[in-house]
Order: C-alpha cells, then sequence, then structure tokens
C-alpha cells in the first residue's frame, strides 16, 4: 500500500532542507566562527583572535551607544504598546452595557487601527521623516494649529527627541495590531462571568481588571516578546529617518545599525559578527525572562 | 444589571471621543501623504493643511516614471510572489512530511527548523552576505528569492505542522486503498483540505516579504533591482535634495496603495491571518 515512502520522502524533503542548510543554517554557524576573528572580508585568512572582539565591545563608544538606545526602546515600546492597546481594546468591548457587547462602530475602528501594521518599514520611515520634518512637517503644522507653537521644534535634529520619535512611531505602527489581537481574546470571555460579576456590583474597571486580564495574559505574555524583539530591531527606522543615521551624536543609534556599518562600511567582519553573537544572547536571554516574569498563575474557566 | 439608561451612554460617548482620538492620530499622516501628493512644492511649504489649488495628477507621473517607483513595484512583485511561491510549496511539502509520517530523524528535522525563528537575522547577515556573493547570487531575482524563501521558511513549516497534524486520517487513508501515490495524497488530497491554513501563513508571509528592508539592502546592490522598500528609502535621499517633495509624496502614496487595496478588500482575512500567526 504505501511503497514509495521514503522515495517521496527524500524527493520531498532534500529541497528545502539544502535551502534552510545553504542559506540559514551554514550562516548563523560561521557568524559563531567568525566572531572568534579578525577577517577583514579581503584576505584568505582570517586570524583567530579568541574573545578580543567581545572585549572591545565593551569600550566602543557607539556600540554602548546602541545598547542604551535598544534597551530604552526594549523598556519603552513593549509598556506603552501594550497599554494603549490593552485600554483601546477595553474600550471597544467593554462599552454598551452589559447585553451589547462592544461600542458602536467597533468594527470600524478595528478595520482602522489595523492598517498601520501593513505598510512596510521602508514606507513608515520615509513618511514620519516627513511628519517631523520642522518646516513643513505635519507635527509642527498641528502644533501651530492648535497654538501650541512653543513646543515646535526640528523633532530628528535634537538629540532629546530623536529617539523618542523614532520609538513614538514603532508604538504608532504597532498598537493596532494588538488592539485587534486583546479585543479578540477579550470577546472569548464567556458573557455569564461578566453578568454575574455586574451583578454583585463590580464595576467596569473592576470587571477588566479581575476578569478581563487574567483571562486574556496569554496574549500580553505573546505580545510582550514580540514587541521586545521588535525593540531589538529598529534597524529600517532608524537607517532611513535619522541623521548620520544614528544621530544627531548618537542619539539614536541601535545595535542593528553599528553591526551594519562595521561589515559593510568599514569591512570589519569579524567585530560585527562578534555584535551579532551577542545580540543573539541578549534576545535568548530576555525571551526567557519575559517568558519567566509575565508567567502567572494559569486562569482557567472550567 | 444596569438597564441601558444615562449613565453608560454618556460614558459611551467619552469611549467614543477616546476611540476616535487615536483613529484620527492613525489616519491623518496617511491622509496628509495623500493630500501632499496632489500639490504643488509651494503649496507644501505653505501649509500642510491647505487643499491643492487643482490636483497636480503630474506629481504621480513624475514619481512612477522619472522616480522609478514603477520599477521599484515590479521587481517587488517578482521577489515577494516568487519567494511566496517557492516558501509555500516547500514550506507545505515539509510540514505535511513532518506531521504525517513517522521516520528517524523527524523530531531533530523539526526543531531544527524551528529554531530558525529564534535566531536576530543581523546573527546571519555577515556571512549570509558572503555565501550569496560566492554563489553568484548578489543582486539578482532569483538570489533573493531563494534567500527570501529561505528564512520565511520555519514559520511557515512550523504553522502549518500544527495544520496538518490536526487534519483526519480517514480521507488520507482512503485515497491509499484507492491507489493515489505519495505525492497524489499530498496534492489533491492533503493540500485543498489544509487551504484555510495555507491561506493565513500566505498572507502573513506576503506581508513580511513585502515589509524586507535589511535583506535586500545587503543583497541587493544594483539601483536597477532596487525593491520598492529600497527605492523609497533612496528616492527620500535624492528627491530631498533636488527638494522635488511633491513627487516623493507620490511616491510614498503609489507605495501605500497596492497594500490598502487589499486590505479594504481583504480586510478580515487579512487580520485573521495576521493575529492567527501571533498567537500560535
Amino acid at each position: 500500500m504505501r511503497h514509495g515512502r521514503y522515495r517521496f520522502l527524500i524527493g520531498a524533503l532534500a529541497p528545502p532542507l539544502l535551502l534552510y542548510g545553504v542559506f540559514v543554517v551554514s550562516p548563523y554557524a560561521q557568524a559563531f566562527y567568525l566572531a572568534l576573528t579578525d577577517w577583514d572580508g579581503l584576505s584568505a585568512e582570517a586570524g583567530m583572535v579568541g574573545l578580543a572582539n567581545f572585549a572591545d565591545l565593551w569600550s566602543d563608544p557607539l556600540f554602548l551607544a546602541a545598547l542604551r538606545n535598544n534597551g530604552i526602546m526594549l523598556v519603552v515600546v513593549p509598556t506603552a504598546t501594550i497599554a494603549l492597546a490593552l485600554f483601546f481594546a477595553a474600550c471597544l468591548t467593554l462599552g454598551g452595557g452589559t447585553k451589547r457587547r462592544g461600542v458602536r462602530g467597533s468594527g470600524l475602528y478595528r478595520i482602522v487601527y489595523f492598517f498601520p501594521q501593513l505598510l512596510s518599514v521602508a514606507i513608515l520611515g520615509v513618511l514620519f521623516q516627513f511628519v517631523y520634518t520642522p518646516g513643513d512637517g505635519l507635527l509642527n503644522g498641528v502644533l501651530g494649529a492648535v497654538g501650541l507653537d512653543g513646543l515646535q521644534r526640528a523633532w530628528l535634529a535634537d538629540p532629546a527627541t530623536a529617539l523618542p520619535a523614532v520609538t513614538a512611531v514603532m508604538v504608532w505602527s504597532a498598537v493596532g495590531f494588538y488592539v485587534v489581537l486583546f479585543t479578540a481574546a477579550m470577546e472569548s470571555v464567556p458573557t455569564d462571568v461578566v453578568e454575574a460579576a455586574t451583578l454583585d456590583g463590580a464595576g467596569r474597571f473592576t470587571v477588566f481588571r479581575r476578569i478581563t486580564l487574567p483571562l486574556v495574559w496569554d496574549s500580553v505574555q505573546v505580545a510582550y516578546v514580540y514587541l521586545g524583539i521588535l525593540a531589538l530591531d529598529g534597524f529600517a527606522l532608524v537607517q532611513i529617518m535619522t541623521v548620520g543615521p544614528g544621530g544627531p551624536d548618537n542619539a539614536t543609534e541601535v545595535i542593528g545599525l553599528t553591526l551594519y556599518r562595521a561589515a559593510f562600511t568599514y569591512g570589519e567582519f569579524g567585530y560585527a559578527s562578534a555584535m551579532g553573537v551577542t545580540l543573539f544572547f541578549i534576545t535568548l536571554t530576555l525571551t526567557a525572562l519575559a517568558l519567566r516574569a509575565t508567567r502567572r498563575e494559569k486562569v482557567e474557566l472550567a | 444589571m444596569r438597564p441601558n439608561g444615562a449613565k453608560p451612554r454618556l460614558t459611551d460617548a467619552a469611549l467614543h471621543l477616546v476611540l476616535a482620538v487615536w483613529a484620527l492620530l492613525v489616519t491623518l499622516p496617511l491622509a496628509w501623504a495623500v493630500l501632499s501628493s496632489l500639490k504643488t512644492d509651494a503649496e507644501i511649504f505653505a501649509s500642510p493643511w491647505s487643499l491643492p489649488a487643482s490636483p497636480q495628477w503630474g506629481n504621480w507621473v513624475r514619481a512612477w516614471q522619472e522616480a522609478q517607483i514603477g520599477r521599484y513595484l515590479l521587481n517587488t512583485l517578482i521577489v515577494v510572489g516568487g519567494a511566496l511561491v517557492l516558501v509555500m510549496l516547500l514550506g507545505a511539502l515539509t510540514a505535511y512530511c513532518l506531521a504525517r509520517y513517522d521516520f528517524p530523524g523527524n523530531r531533530v528535522i523539526y526543531f531544527g527548523l524551528v529554531a530558525g525563528m529564534l535566531f536576530p537575522v543581523f546573527l546571519a547577515l555577515v556571512p549570509l552576505f558572503f555565501v550569496v556573493d560566492q554563489l553568484g547570487l548578489l543582486g539578482t531575482y532569483h538570489g533573493l528569492i531563494l534567500v527570501y524563501a529561505a528564512y520565511a521558511l520555519p514559520f511557515t513549516v512550523f504553522f502549518l505542522h500544527a495544520f496538518f497534524r490536526g487534519l483526519p486520517a480517514a480521507t488520507a487513508e482512503a485515497a491509499f486503498i484507492d491507489g493515489c501515490s505519495h505525492a497524489g495524497v499530498f496534492f489533491r488530497v492533503m493540500l485543498p483540505m489544509a487551504r484555510p491554513g495555507i491561506v493565513s501563513v500566505g498572507i502573513f508571509n506576503f506581508l513580511g516579504l513585502w515589509n524586507q528592508y535589511l535583506l535586500p539592502l545587503v543583497l541587493n546592490p544594483d539601483p536597477d533591482r532596487y525593491v520598492l522598500a529600497q527605492g523609497l528609502a533612496a528616492l527620500a535621499v535624492s528627491q530631498g535634495y533636488r527638494s522635488d517633495f511633491s513627487g516623493l509624496f507620490a511616491g510614498l502614496v503609489i507605495a501605500i496603495l497596492p497594500v490598502l487595496a487589499a486590505y479594504v478588500l481583504f480586510q478580515r482575512q487579512i487580520r485573521a491571518g495576521l493575529t492567527a500567526g501571533a498567537v500560535r
């Protein structure tokens, strides 16, 4: 009945595994090796330097600036995005009294909120570069229109506002996706539980904190990990939007940019690989930590 | 239970106000870009709000032809389309074999593939550049297609593996008894049954690949083969120097339109597909 089983399996699995091996596994494996060398991309032989590249990283002001900026984004992006998304999702589902669930027009809000998720980072970068432009940009235009001329500034040229400006774009584009994700999770909270709590005198806020939030915690946890990975990147936005890029004054330098520049501008391929390895361990540690820290006693409905 | 009296209606109004503010924040930059793409440069400088005296469709023509947005769009469609077909075919096949066949090494291959999702692409960047270079694939369509497909493979396999697992075994058994070959069972029986999963992961992959910036930046140096993301970034620099802002806005809007059109038509499927991808 099942003759030719192995012939089929080999025929089916060989092409994808070859592709994966050549373009994914082998580069990853080589990166760990290259990180221990001083290879410049030209010489045939790469000299082993041990852990010297890693030692150099900690006295490289550019890398340290990048680490600091990614660290700030790592705190701000997930926290702000999740807080806003939970808030809007709660507004969408808790409104309209207890009988009809969700405010009127919640479908339309969801459609609009989600759209930025579909814009590619390049589009976001170019669009917001112009939103922040000093002269004819949208942000300064809005501030001028509402009489807040005093707040107008060259957002991306000022070291104090450049990083917040880039971070805001990340949050702006991500919120809608998580609103949709959280709304779906909140809608699967059974109505009778909410009704029972309301009968017992719980207000909307108590219902949200004591019932809805624990039941959607799984989605929040997933969101945290995804947004953390997003915040550790930031390369495309910074490369397109900021002066330098990475400026002014290294205010928006991110690890990806430092790595890209070390490799493809200065030809320090070994050093760049060491940054890649460091980034990998940071990602791995943070994912593990996030999953641990947000682990709560699992709430299950019988 | 609280009757739908005065109080809920009041809070509903407050909720609408809050929700509308964010809706405005989301739409304003996009509406502004569309508006600016139809103005002259002088009008753009004069005020961000003003309506164009007469719509300047010439901006769009200039962006399409001179700034080569049309060419970048075509390049993107070739690369993303090719990679999408390739990764869906290989990914579905791999996921199906791993989910429905028991053979030595099955788990090793599965975990090896899924582990690919844990690694940041930046880690592979330097060696990947040299691998692609040595294969003579730098700056070619097929090189970019192969790399795109390879990096989209882990998630595709991960997602579809669960899907093929959940399909009933009886139909496949019946097809085998009727003399269907292994490949025949996959293409004629299992693949059609996995359609919803294929659509979800297909949408997810399409947007992921459409979004790519880092990989083409490193692997696709030839300006004639630039994908849209690269083209736009380059345009922002060059048009900025020539201060042809209206042309730049037109290029930006042209780049947004295909996704917007697809979203208007398939918004439900797109939202479902993307969020399904996140919870897995």
